[in-house]
């Protein structure tokens, strides 16, 4: 994929590409979803139900639809936050962790700031979204780059220790009296929350997650950054030689993808619940790896795999909701799918690595 | 074809080649070929880089499976399919790159190769074995040792002490000189010769026509796939063989430049006490104290593992100054970037391309802007001129007469392709300062001479070089300037008229320390 | 604090740190043979579930334990396929296998989550009733304790006293080598995964059954990564993390210890001990550590031509 602007793909060539794509990607679902049907046969539950279940709750009502967005909010974030580092060939799975932190350091901001307008406090509340997240990835930036740690392990404990963090806080200094059975910071000012959309709870969240897809995009196919950053994951040692500042780049790429994690952690808070609670997220973060896996780095495949994996994630809901089932049974139909395109590799959509 | 009136003692061949074919995407790597090895002589296979003489004996080891063809020892036909199996036959290869493993012992590695290693190991019996065998040809190692801690040399009888202690009777080499100083070299040919006279049957595989002069009694020569003869030593000549290696005569090589201007232009390197901290088993360099001038080229020689690649990355500075102060073009460049050096005028064209210069997924256009980003980057860096980059690649191809596609990805190139990108990426926007690390190692003839023909003009026009190469052919011919690297320090300086091969040689392996340092 | 306290928390490191150093015993013969598995966190929740369930079923901890062990080779089989049958990426297929295990562990231990088990007996060493400070109901420790010395000896021994040891080390060093001298990478790598399994598969029954006897969602809290951070703390040589696992069981046991003590931590706080210490582990010794690794750790064997 090269940005040489006389090069441009004829129209068919792109609709039987995209055509071969999305035919690939059925195939997959179908025997993802085969084989999980399967193993809730063997657990004694009724897998068509499940599906009719869950299609009937997300497609079918406006209501369904809406919420299956709100989830897929977040998971264009975490799902970027990966993407980002991937790049140049590091490996974020620490997003969870970097989601915590922006959400900590973010509504700090919202608890700390209360007479702040709206136009002054939403954009302050998601830098510093963004600010912890980075700073929770700068550390394993610093290791990776000075090539003593594999990121790979630093972020996953990072993980363990964010939300205990956040929960300390939440405990402690920022615990809303009166709560005593869910504890959880006060309300937010209604300065501080996220606009929705009309009368559903689709939040602000929705536009920033998509204006950074755009911006990825352009960035990589682009700039003289994405440029380089592309040298960098297809052979650091030629990029080093051509003198790009590899570990700059390797931190910055780390930071940025905790950032972006950061900021989906402040506006799932914000935006679709006004409090911070412990344990907010459902694995945002790793969700985010997988469907970044499965969108092999494309911006447009992560929009679609976010939404279909958000559409699998509220049957699992469903599936806790009718079918008396763990809420981590969902976890299964993900890792099947990945399992699918991890052994038929000819399947995952072309991306950069081999 | 073989004369059946010949030196070896036994007429009949240990083991036959007949009309062995092998093709790679694109290459003919053999054609039909026949070849004949007997016991107790030694048997050259000679022939320039890609003449197809490894891809033949891969075959023989199982490495690789002949498209046609038959195989046989003792005269019985037998189907070789995995390197087990050739060991099973007593044949036994030692690679250019050595298959040791280096955080293994020198017992471990050579116990992998046992054929009957009992299951709970026994150390001792092992040791008291590889010390026999190594008393017997003058191969002595310390099985304790681990292979990381041993030098080139030490770690080819390694190799060929796994090869004998696993009842290989059919020894090949390949290209086991490479790495050795010529009086190590010497030794080498000793062991061999030893070997001969208790029935061994040794293929060398080389390049190199002086030492198959020396040490070999048959000698057969490929060409482009083929055995373009076979000859006794008494019947060779280096005459008869070079008409055997090439079949046209190759432009000889302009050495004798213009003489560069005048030695008041400033200096284009100066490093003062230069020395490195490395990590892990790298060589660390220490008291480097060099100078550059315009129109100069100073070869560097070493064995590979004592600092001449070191140097290189110094000098770009891939490799950070622990101590001393680097000046690049009069000014201190100790602590600075890659990039600023490479702004500032200084080139680097390193061996093996697709690992070290290029990505390979990305296409030749985008690979040649990489160590130029900033001069064609538009507002601020937001876009990419894709065209003033086309334009200059376009231009700096024809200046250089190489024709190399533009919109395809690196790694279909050839080597030799690959590294004429390289060398029009570094050299066409007129760098004063270049660093050749190994640029012809790998590279077929043609490659090599033009990549060399390019640093020769770039001399011409008043740019320093650094070369640093294995080949000391090559260094001789194109240096004004030796240096010699051992153990990470620069152990002697000379003009290359003043000294010969074998006393560099000497120097390169730490035999002798030189009376003749330049501060 | 008194003698008493002190044994208490080595009792405690004791028991927190033998399902660690079965874990690490397991994540070494895998990362000898050139393999990071990071699944093993997902790994061994569904050996911990399994082996509860079927202790809960059969009212025997011994089968218990077998049965975990079984599923621990069964789950590693599977991210073992994806690796090295597949040759998918080593970091993915981890991951994926643990977000399985996650899952499936859910599913298995469903209906388990408040059951009430026979868990393995525990006694005292013959001769530590001499001592009269170790004859103390805290220094009875149950048997995958006391084989927990025994087995990290045949780990080590297997790997550098074998012949198959010395294949699998050529093997994580460099396969080509391996192969060109007769041995096959892939069975080699499925019999590290096996075996590492089955490891696995003791680690959780430990935690499950001899040590917490509950089942919980998620309860191995990240013992998988610990796990992979003491092999290079150890750098993959199965005695020295013996040390490592001591250590990291006893930071957990710390934290119990500080909220006996009456001292006034969060326990949030301290539930970032060990991860924490890890990690400055990692920090501080994560250099010099990189050059004593596999060298062919976390690639994927391509096979020849």
């Amino acid at each position: 994929m090269t940005s040489i602007p006389d090069k441009r793909p004829s129209l068919a060539a792109w609709l039987v590409k995209s055509g071969a794509v999305v035919l690939r990607y059925l195939a997959i679902f179908v025997v993802a979803f085969t084989l999980f049907g399967i193993i809730l046969w063997i657990a004694g539950k009724d897998p068509w139900l499940a599906i009719r279940d869950t299609l009937t709750y997300t497609l079918g009502s406006g209501r369904g639809l809406s919420e299956v967005v709100v989830k897929m909010t977040p998971l264009l974030l975490t799902a970027l936050a990966v993407a980002v580092p991937s790049r140049v060939m590091l490996i974020n799975i620490g997003s969870e962790g970097q989601l915590y932190m922006g959400a900590c350091l973010g509504t700090w901001v919202a608890l700390s700031f209360t007479g702040l307008p709206a136009w002054v406090m939403l954009p302050f509340m998601l830098f510093m979204g963004a600010m912890g997240g980075a700073l929770w990835a700068l550390v394993p930036a610093i290791l990776r780059a000075r090539g003593l740690v594999n990121e790979t392990i630093t972020t996953l404990l990072l993980n363990y220790v964010a939300p205990s963090l956040v929960t300390f806080f939440i405990y402690g200094p920022w615990r809303s009296p009166g709560n005593s059975f869910y504890p959880q910071t006060p309300d937010f000012v209604p300065a501080a929350r996220l606009p929705l959309l009309g009368d559903t709870r689709i939040h602000l969240g929705l536009v920033v997650g998509l204006v950074m897809l755009v911006l990825y995009w352009l960035l990589m196919k682009y700039t003289r950054w994405g440029l380089e950053m592309r040298a960098i994951g297809g052979n650091a040692q030629a990029a080093k030689r051509s003198g790009i500042p590899v570990t700059t780049y390797l931190i910055l790429a780390l930071c940025i993808g905790g950032a972006l994690a950061g900021v989906a952690g402040i506006a799932e808070v914000a935006g679709a619940h006004g409090r911070l609670r412990p344990g907010f997220s459902p694995g945002f973060g790793y969700t985010g790896f997988l469907i970044n896996w499965l969108a092999g780095g494309h911006p447009l495949g992560i929009l679609v795999m976010a939404f279909v994996v958000a559409l699998i994630t509220s049957g699992g809901d469903i599936l806790q909701i009718n079918q008396g089932l763990p809420f981590a049974v969902v976890d299964i139909l993900l890792a099947i799918t990945l399992f699918v395109v991890l052994a038929r590799p000819a399947l995952r959509l072309k991306g950069k690595r081999a | 074809m073989t004369d059946p009136t010949s030196v070896s003692a036994s007429p009949a061949p240990l083991a036959s080649m007949r009309a062995i074919s092998k093709s790679f995407p694109g290459v003919l790597a053999n054609d039909r070929i026949d070849l004949d090895i007997h016991a107790s002589e030694i048997h050259a296979l000679l022939g320039e880089n890609g003449a197809g003489k490894s891809t033949l004996m891969k075959i023989l080891y199982g490495f690789y499976r002949a498209d046609s063809g038959e195989i046989s020892m003792h005269g019985r036909p037998v189907s070789i399919f995995s390197p087990h199996e050739a060991r099973a036959m007593h044949i036994g290869m030692v690679f250019q790159d050595l298959a040791l493993i280096p955080a293994f012992t020198v017992a471990e590695n050579i116990a992998l190769f046992l054929p009957h290693l009992p299951a709970v190991l026994d150390a001792r019996a092992i040791e008291s074995r590889i010390n026999e065998m190594a008393a017997r040809y003058d191969l002595q190692v310390r099985p304790r040792a681990l292979v990381s801690q041993l030098s080139i040399g030490e770690q080819q009888k390694v190799e060929i002490l796994k090869l004998l202690l696993s009842d290989a009777r059919l020894l090949i080499l390949d290209e086991p000189t490479r790495v050795l100083a010529p009086h190590e070299v010497q030794a080498l040919f000793r062991v061999l010769a030893s070997l001969r006279r208790d029935g061994f049957a040794i293929v060398l595989i080389t390049h190199k026509m002086k030492e198959v002069l020396e040490c070999a009694d048959r000698i057969s020569v490929l060409r482009g796939g083929r055995v373009a003869g076979t000859l006794t030593r008494a019947e060779a000549s280096e005459a008869r063989l070079l008409e055997l290696m090439f079949d046209k005569k190759l432009p000889p090589l302009q050495t004798q430049g213009p003489t560069p201007a005048g030695t008041e232009a400033r200096t284009l390197l100066e490093l003062r006490d230069v020395g490195t901290q490395a990590v892990g088993a790298a060589p660390t360099l220490s008291g480097i104290n060099l100078r550059l001038a315009p129109g100069e080229i100073v070869g560097v020689a070493g064995v590979s593992g004592n600092g001449q690649r070191e140097l290189g990355d110094v000098v770009l500075g891939i490799e950070r100054c622990a101590a001393g102060r680097k000046f690049l073009f009069g000014q201190e460049f100790t602590r600075r970037s890659i990039r600023a050096a490479r702004t500032a005028g200084v080139a680097y064209i390193p061996e093996s391309p697709l690992a070290l210069a290029a990505v390979p997924w990305m296409t030749v256009l985008e690979n040649m802007v990489l160590s130029r980003t900033q001069v064609f980057a538009r507002w601020g860096g937001l876009r990419m001129d894709w065209r003033a980059a086309r334009s200059e690649a376009r231009l700096g191809l024809e200046r250089f007469g190489y024709s190399v596609a533009l919109d395809v990805p690196a790694r279909s190139l050839s080597g030799g392709n690959l590294q004429r990108m390289v060398i029009v990426r570094e050299l066409a926007p007129g760098p004063q300062l270049i660093v050749a690390s190994y640029l012809t190692r790998g590279l077929d003839v043609h490659s090599a001479l033009a990549a060399r023909q390019a640093l020769l003009a770039a001399r011409a026009q008043g740019a320093g070089v650094l070369l640093i190469s294995e080949d000391l052919e090559e260094l001789f011919a194109l240096s004004d300037r030796l240096v010699v690297m051992f153990a990470g320090r620069m152990v002697g300086e000379f003009r290359p008229a003043d000294t010969t091969p074998y006393e560099v040689g000497r120097l390169m392996t730490g035999a002798e320390v030189a009376h003749d340092v330049h501060p | 604090m008194t003698l008493l306290s002190l044994l208490g928390v080595v009792s405690s490191a004791i028991f927190s740190g033998a399902s660690l150093l079965y874990a690490t015993l397991g994540e070494t013969i895998n990362e000898r043979a050139g393999i990071v598995d990071l699944a093993l966190e997902g790994v061994l929740l569904v050996s911990a579930a399994t082996g509860f369930a079927v202790t809960v079923e059969t009212g025997s901890p011994y089968l218990g334990v077998l049965a975990a062990m079984l599923a621990g080779a069964a789950i590693n089989l599977l991210f073992g396929y994806l690796v090295i049958g597949r040759r998918a990426n080593q970091l993915a297929s981890g991951l994926a296998v643990m977000f399985f295990g996650f899952g499936l562990s859910a599913l298995i231990g469903r209906d388990y989550t408040s059951a009430r088990i026979n868990s393995l007996p525990r006694f005292a060493l013959p001769g530590t009733s001499l001592i009269p400070a170790l004859s103390t109901s805290q220094f009875k420790f149950d048997p995958l304790i006391y084989l927990a010395l025994p087995v990290t000896v045949l780990v080590w021994w297997l790997l550098f006293h074998t012949r198959w040891g010395l294949g699998l080390r050529a093997v994580g060093e460099n396969a080509q080598t391996a192969f060109a001298a007769g041995r096959s990478p892939q069975r080699i790598q499925y019999q590290a995964i096996i075996a590492s399994g089955l490891l696995a598969g003791m680690a959780a029954a430990h935690l499950s059954i001899a040590w917490t006897m509950v089942w919980g969602e998620f309860m191995t809290a990240g013992r998988g990564f610990i796990a992979v951070a003491l092999v290079i703390f150890s750098k993959w040589h199965p005695l020295r993390a013996i040390a490592g696992a001591l250590l990291f069981g006893g930071a957990v046991a710390f934290q119990l210890l500080m909220q006996a003590s009456g001292i006034q931590i969060s326990p949030f706080l301290l539930d970032t001990t060990p991860y924490l210490l890890t990690l400055i582990v990692l920090m501080a010794w994560g250099g010099t550590r990189r050059h004593a690794a596999p060298a062919s750790l976390g690639r994927v064997y391509q096979g020849t031509e």
